[in-house]
């Protein structure tokens, strides 16, 4: 399954290695990045593959959670087709 | 890749706009599990939705994590129990409530509904015997549900229910009154019953259903507001097409998340409900989305048409992203759990009266409305009559959830605390509708009801 990681937050040296960092420690690839600005924050977005995950999404969100709060950036993963569903017919 | 801007857009409704899933109730037929035995009886119906939903809430919580959206409530509707106790004593109801307690427990679960009657017409002993042991089994319970439905279009309106809820009404909120009169929170006396309803406090499972079933009810008057405003100055027909979209969108998460819950409970799908259903959060307000349309406070004249666009924008936008969509669907207008219906309410902007015209064409009716704690039940039983009558009428599910706070009057307020917010004591009319109520019987169907 793919998934979308979203960071948002005040943009600061080292996030995109830090999450990165997590991907690579979980087995998960990194397929696409993009970044916008959404109000004043910036945003960050990764399309993952989950297919070689090791551990649980749980585990993985767990540990993506605690790299945001240390960082103070809202960061999460979604299972793709909630975007999918959303945006297309 | 998927674009930009629709995930942070999906984000941004997550995140700031309030968008959730606001129920996954499973609906459980407990017809096999009758008996003339109440202790069998009771083994029996605590079993069933044991077993049927023993991993609803696991799910649910998966499904926010996989999804990232949140489900605010895990719901069980049952068959309405008065068929289902229909062979036991009417002192074996009451016991019957408290095993749905304890089955909502075990599950861990929100609330569950199905603690009702369909009378329509008329009232069998068993209906009758669970009416009189409404206001107990609600007063000693805190997560079970009740509705009667007293009328439908095909059969009218049966009046002796209507002043026999009235009564009842009145009861439950004595016998609950050190919580301000909290049990009359969790009931609601219907018109036009929907059988896949997934919202409290009005689900029930009804007769035609399937065994087991997943109905899932979506919000978002957040998202909408937002929408409005964001859309700026513009006329109806773009304002429509605006709710339109948007209502879409919240509904096929609702989809999603129906269709995911259904393949991973092994139980079958059976509806979206397209509720726009607030909650007294900041940015949570159906009020404040007529509010953005131009109107000053929510009540003021206008209000009316501002929310029959709602309602029918929603459920065009709506019906286009699911495959089957039931329930109540349309826009809840309930004062205590909507910020903006609260302060309209407050600065006497919004009366019973522009409530009662608003559920005209809206789902649902006269809903979380805290009146004097001195209104007498034959007063009760006029606003449910007028209100049914609306139902009946248009073809159409009304419903009455009254709360007359014993102890309290016009100018109080009163806190109910989480989802079910808190209310101003609104005034009702002081002219007398005793005589009206005890003449009993039934008011025939509406002419339209011969539609073969």
């Amino acid at each position: 399954m793919k998934a979308v990681i979203t960071v948002i937050g005040k943009d600061t040296v080292g996030i995109i290695s830090a999450i990165s960092a997590e991907c690579a420690m979980h087995g998960v690839n990194i397929i696409d990045i993009s970044q916008s600005v959404l109000k004043e924050y910036f945003a960050m977005i990764m399309l993952v593959e989950l297919e070689g995950l090791k551990g649980t999404f749980l585990e993985f969100q767990t540990e993506l959670d605690k790299v945001g709060k240390e960082k103070n950036l809202d960061i999460r993963v979604m299972h793709e087709d909630i975007f999918n569903s959303m945006h297309r017919i | 890749m998927l674009n930009t801007k629709d995930i942070l857009e999906t984000i941004n409704m997550i995140k700031e706009e309030n968008l959730d899933i606001r129920t996954i109730t499973m609906g459980i037929s407990l017809l096999d599990c009758i008996s003339d035995d109440q202790k069998r009886l009771e083994t029996k119906i605590y079993d069933k939705i044991t077993k049927s939903a023993e991993n609803l809430v696991s799910t649910a919580v998966e499904l926010e994590h996989t999804y990232g959206i949140p489900i605010i409530n895990k719901r069980v509707s049952v068959t309405p129990i008065s068929l289902v106790g229909s062979c036991i004593g009417s002192d074996g109801y009451v016991r019957l409530a408290h095993v749905l307690e304890k089955a909502a427990n075990e599950l861990g679960i929100n609330f569950i509904g199905g603690y009702g009657a369909l009378v329509q017409k008329g009232m069998t002993k068993g209906a009758h015997a669970l009416i009189e042991s409404i206001p107990e089994a609600l007063a000693t319970t805190t997560k079970v549900c009740s509705s009667v439905n007293v009328a439908s279009t095909k059969a009218g309106i049966n009046m002796d229910a209507v002043k026999r809820m009235g009564e009842i009404v009145k009861e439950t909120a004595i016998l609950t009154k050190d919580n301000d009169s909290i049990g009359c929170a969790k009931l609601v006396i219907f018109s036009n019953i929907p059988d896949d309803n997934p919202f409290m406090a009005g689900a029930m499972h009804g007769m035609g259903e399937n065994d087991t079933v997943i109905n899932v009810g979506v919000s978002g008057p957040g998202v909408v507001a937002s929408a409005i405003k964001r859309e700026g100055f513009c006329d109806f027909s773009r304002l429509a097409d605006t709710i339109k979209k948007t209502a879409f969108k919240i509904t096929r998460v609702g989809q999603l998340i129906a269709y995911e819950a259904s393949k991973r409970l092994n139980t079958p799908y059976g509806i979206i409900d397209l509720s726009l259903a607030p909650t007294p959060a900041v940015g949570d307000s159906v009020a404040h989305i007529l509010e953005n349309m131009g109107l000053e406070k929510c009540g003021t004249h206008g209000t009316t048409a501002a929310l029959a666009m709602l309602n029918d924008a929603v459920k065009k936008g709506g019906v286009m992203a699911s495959s089957h969509v039931g329930g109540l669907s349309g826009a809840f207008i309930p004062v205590s759990e909507d910020a903006g219906m609260i302060s309209a309410a407050e600065c006497g902007a919004l009366t019973i009266e522009k409530l009662e015209a608003m559920t005209a064409v809206c789902s649902v009716g006269l809903d979380m409305i805290a009146v004097p704690g001195d209104t007498s039940a034959a007063t009760i039983s006029g606003v449910i009559a007028d209100e049914i009558a609306i139902g009946v009428i248009n073809n159409k599910t009304t419903a009455v959830r009254l709360i007359p706070v014993i102890g309290k009057g016009v100018g109080e307020t009163v806190e109910f605390g989480g989802l079910l917010g808190y209310a101003p004591i609104m005034p009702l009319n002081k002219y007398s509708s005793e005589d009206f109520i005890a003449r009993g019987g039934r008011i025939p169907a509406p002419i339209h009801s011969l539609r073969n």
